[in-house]
């Protein structure tokens, strides 16, 4: 059972983890738009010039 | 790719054969004789227009060739460009007007030293044309981000202001063949919508906390005695008292500065935040401190849980109260975002689409049929026919001619027309509404306050129930003490009580300014559920104040209608108010013009109607053409009577008078039905006075006629003294003293001059009827706040001696207790679908 003062810790970690991923995802942008990035990928030369 | 080769051949096909071919970039047939080409894919295409063509070559040479077969790999080769793509001179500079600072503080944020804007993007229609616009905005110079989101066609863009300018952006947008303006959303929309956002994160986290909390519990709730080791247990209340920091410090927060401010408020006055807030903090403070000392028992999954249930209940209620207040945001909701204002001077002159934020005073502007107008002006041009049910609650379209104001906002229910901007921003009629009703909705009524004291002395009795509740538990069964305490505290929670008001005052704010009343002060809602008298002053709240055609009286050989057709043919000509009434009363011209026209002023008309010599005007002037003596009736008549007669004799008399307003009769007829008093105070001769009183079955004794404005003041004051509650119906202008001196003011507006008037509440609609369904409906939302406070009450009776037996788990008061203010909420909504009588409805639809 000594395993559990492992996991225990990290399920914690890992909720908090989560918690704060999704939170930076939202945050971001992730989920404002569902509809273009579907179609980048059929274009061939889509990134910006890295120069700009 | 083979779409492309097939338009390719077309298009070679065509230059041979000159058959019509589509257009390479918008799908429209090039026009025979034209020779648009740009270079697409190393191949020439054929364009239909100079505007095709330079959008094409702009798209290859900024490397987006890519958009063609995006495009046509989703089937969207036609007709999905821009129609109106063509590059306009004096584009750049109209939008240079965007770098203006004073302009940009509206749409702009800073963040990190660069600047966002959200854009709204026009002729956005498939997703290739978002992926193209979000290349090309990411590919100028300076742009660190943009994100193109294609369901709400908006983009967000950030730029380095050192770099670039917002209108070499916007004009980036443009050479690619759509439109974009930057989105400035509605003030109120947008705290709400932050509101709704923070919500939903503190429900989410608390939701979140609540689940893995509860993986934690369990395995000491299911275990067998002595199967667990105490290392174990402590690890897990450790992990619970982690997991349930995040819901006490994020989630729960609105719990605790609610509870401080009510602490800090004077005069002191406990709120429904306070028991709560106290219930978590002890229940979580004891649950920490068992964990320290590793004894006793912890609570945490209960803390989390309970946060998560009353966050659910407040979550929906804030929906609830939301769409509540959203009558007045969609008065602004109304206003298009974008006009077509007209570049020459001249009729039919080519229209620019601009944002509606751009026009000035001055500008001419085109409102196709359907559109709404999208700021306050005047009409140009002969006809108009305008719906103004945002305003007036009335659902018929209005006629309007040219010169007539428009209210922005209404749609054009005709054909194209027209106008010239007067008002902008916020001094548009809809501006100057929303603000009146803000003003309303903040100010407190008395409602309010009794259920706010009554609220707070409740608070006090539950902390005390709570403590004694504490204290006979303590004997009773200490391991329980606790927890019944913090449930009495809960249960309890007088939330509905605080609710129960004020969202139906909001609730009915917004319905009766959609049915033509807008309320500027808060205590009316209350007075005119309880007034008993309505005085009218009758200058122009029961009548139109605009002379009309009452009667026509045939005295000769022809019709009425024959000889009104004659009198409008004479009058045509003429600006006096009779003759104007005559000609609107006949409609349209059946009678082509008329010869030897002369107009005898004070006296009347004479001219040749169809050859022959017609008068009309006076008696004795129409009676010298001739020479009858004119017939007894009428000639006393207390309404101005005008005469037509020709060479042989009289032909009919007129009538013309003061017309009523719509459906006054029965509105009179509503309110007295109601029990209510009806009383006219007139500044006019007592017998016209009574006369109309008569028409419209007012009671002679509640008739004044000859009233100065002294008198009308103490008119009012000997009904208030009688016990009377008065509601004084004015023009809001003249009459200031006596509708100050009433307990409920309500200004009959016909039109612009909102900012002018000091009234309690504003008639927009053009009929007294609008009054009759205010009071219908201030009525019902006193009975939704009584039913309210009684469920408030009722239900906290019913629950706190369950609570104190301990029967009710802290579970069951937190979902009680935020049931309970959502009954609170629902009923109040309710008020949206009030019913009023069919007689006075003057939109039927809404009911």
């Amino acid at each position: 059972m000594d395993i559990l003062f492992l996991l225990i810790p990290l399920s914690v970690v890992l909720v908090l983890g989560i918690g704060v991923l999704f939170w930076f995802a939202l945050r971001g942008g992730q989920f404002d738009d569902l509809d273009t990035p579907a179609l980048r990928i059929l274009a061939d030369d889509d990134s910006p010039d890295p120069g700009k | 790719m083979g779409i492309i080769e097939k338009v390719e051949q077309q298009s070679e096909i065509s230059t041979a054969a000159s058959l019509p071919v589509a257009c390479f970039h918008c799908g429209l047939p090039v026009p025979a004789g034209t020779s648009f080409r740009a270079e697409v894919d190393g191949l020439w295409r054929a364009m239909c227009c100079p505007g095709c063509e330079a959008i094409a070559q702009s798209i290859t040479d900024r490397g987006l060739v890519a958009y063609y077969r995006l495009r046509d790999a989703n089937g969207n080769v036609a007709g999905d460009s821009p129609a109106d793509a063509r590059p306009d001179a004096g584009a750049q500079e109209s939008l240079a007007l965007y770098d203006d600072p004073l302009v940009q503080a509206r749409f702009v944020r800073q963040v990190d030293g660069r600047l966002e804007a959200e854009l709204l993007l026009e002729g956005l229609s498939c997703a290739a044309c978002a992926w193209l616009v979000g290349q090309t905005l990411a590919r100028v110079k300076g742009v660190s981000r943009a994100d193109v989101i294609y369901a709400n066609r908006r983009a967000r863009v950030s730029w380095d202001p050192a770099l670039t300018r917002l209108s070499l952006v916007l004009a980036a947008v443009r050479a690619v063949g759509y439109r974009a303006w930057p989105y400035e959303e509605g003030r109120l929309a947008l705290i709400n919508k932050r509101e709704r956002r923070a919500a939903l994160w503190r429900l989410f986290v608390a939701g979140f906390g609540m689940m893995q909390v509860m993986m934690y519990a369990l395995p000491v709730y299911i275990a067998d005695a002595g199967t667990m080791g105490l290392d174990a247990e402590q690890l897990m209340r450790w992990a619970s008292l982690i997991l349930t920091l995040p819901v006490m410090l994020y989630s729960a927060t609105p719990f605790f500065l609610g509870a401080w401010r009510d602490l800090r408020r004077r005069p002191f006055s406990l709120g429904m935040d306070v028991p709560v807030a106290i219930g978590i903090a002890v229940a979580f403070g004891a649950s920490t401190w068992s964990t320290l000392i590793a004894a006793g028992p912890v609570y945490f999954d209960s803390v989390s849980m309970f946060v998560f249930l009353l966050l659910g209940g407040r979550y929906l209620e804030l929906l609830a109260r939301q769409r509540a207040g959203q009558s007045l945001q969609h008065l602004a909701r109304l206003v298009p975002e974008t006009a077509h204002r007209l570049i020459s001077d001249t009729t039919g002159g080519d229209a620019e689409t601009v944002p509606v934020v751009m026009l000035k005073p001055g500008d001419r502007v085109l409102v196709k049929p359907g559109e709404a107008i999208p700021t306050d002006g005047l009409l140009q041009g002969a006809r108009a026919l305008v719906n103004e049910a945002l305003v007036s609650g009335e659902s018929r379209a209005v006629r309007k001619s040219d010169g007539d104001p428009l209210i922005g906002g209404a749609i054009n229910a005709g054909s194209a027309l027209i106008m010239q901007v007067t008002h902008i921003g916020a001094d548009t009629v809809l501006s100057s509404i929303s603000r009146l009703m803000e003003r309303a909705i903040t100010e407190r009524p008395r409602w309010v306050d009794v259920a706010q004291r009554a609220a707070s002395g409740f608070v006090v009795a539950i902390l005390l129930f709570a403590a004694v509740a504490a204290l006979a538990w303590m004997t009773i069964d200490p391991t329980r003490a606790l927890w019944i305490a913090v449930s009495v505290l809960i249960v309890t929670c007088p939330c509905a009580l605080s609710l129960a008001t004020p969202v139906a005052l909001t609730v009915a704010t917004g319905e009766l300014a959609r049915r033509g009343l807008v309320i500027t002060r808060g205590h009316v809602i209350e007075s005119l559920a309880e007034a008993t008298d309505f005085v009218f002053d009758k200058t122009g709240t029961l009548t139109r104040g605009q002379l009309q055609l009452i009667e026509t009286l045939p005295l000769g050989r022809h019709g009425a209608a024959r000889c009104l057709e004659i009198a409008a043919a004479i009058e045509r000509g003429s600006e006096h108010p009779f003759a104007r009434a005559l000609v609107m009363a006949a409609g349209g011209e059946r009678i082509p013009g008329t010869q030897a026209w002369h107009n005898v002023p004070g006296q009347g008309v004479e001219a040749l109607v169809q050859g022959q010599r017609h008068r009309i005007g006076r008696a004795d002037y129409v009676g010298a053409l001739h020479g009858r003596a004119p017939p007894v009736a009428w000639l006393h008549s207390m309404d101005s009577v005008v005469w037509l007669g020709d060479e042989s004799g009289w032909l009919a008399a007129f009538r013309l008078g003061d017309g009523l307003r719509a459906r006054t009769p029965e509105a009179v007829a509503a309110l007295r039905g109601m029990g209510r008093h009806v009383h006219l105070l007139s500044g006019d001769d007592p017998q016209v006075a009574l006369h109309l009183a008569d028409v419209l079955g007012i009671a002679r004794a509640n008739v004044t006629g000859g009233a100065s404005p002294e008198s009308k003041l103490d008119y009012v004051r000997n009904l208030q003294r009688a016990g009377a509650r008065v509601v004084m119906v004015g023009d809001g202008v003249n009459d200031a003293p006596v509708l100050a001196q009433a307990d409920v003011s309500v200004a009959m507006a016909s039109g612009a001059d909102l900012t002018q008037i000091k009234a309690d509440a504003v008639l927009l609609s053009d009929s007294p009827a609008a009054l009759v369904s205010a009071v219908v409906l201030a009525r019902r939302a006193q009975a939704v706040v009584r039913q309210n406070l009684i469920w408030a009450l009722g239900y906290n009776l019913i629950v706190l001696p369950l609570a104190f037996a301990g029967m009710v788990t802290p579970l069951i008061a937190g979902i009680g207790m935020s049931s309970s203010s959502l009954v609170v909420v629902l009923n109040a909504l309710r008020l949206r679908h009030a019913r009023v009588p069919k007689s006075i409805d003057v939109n039927p639809k809404h009911a």
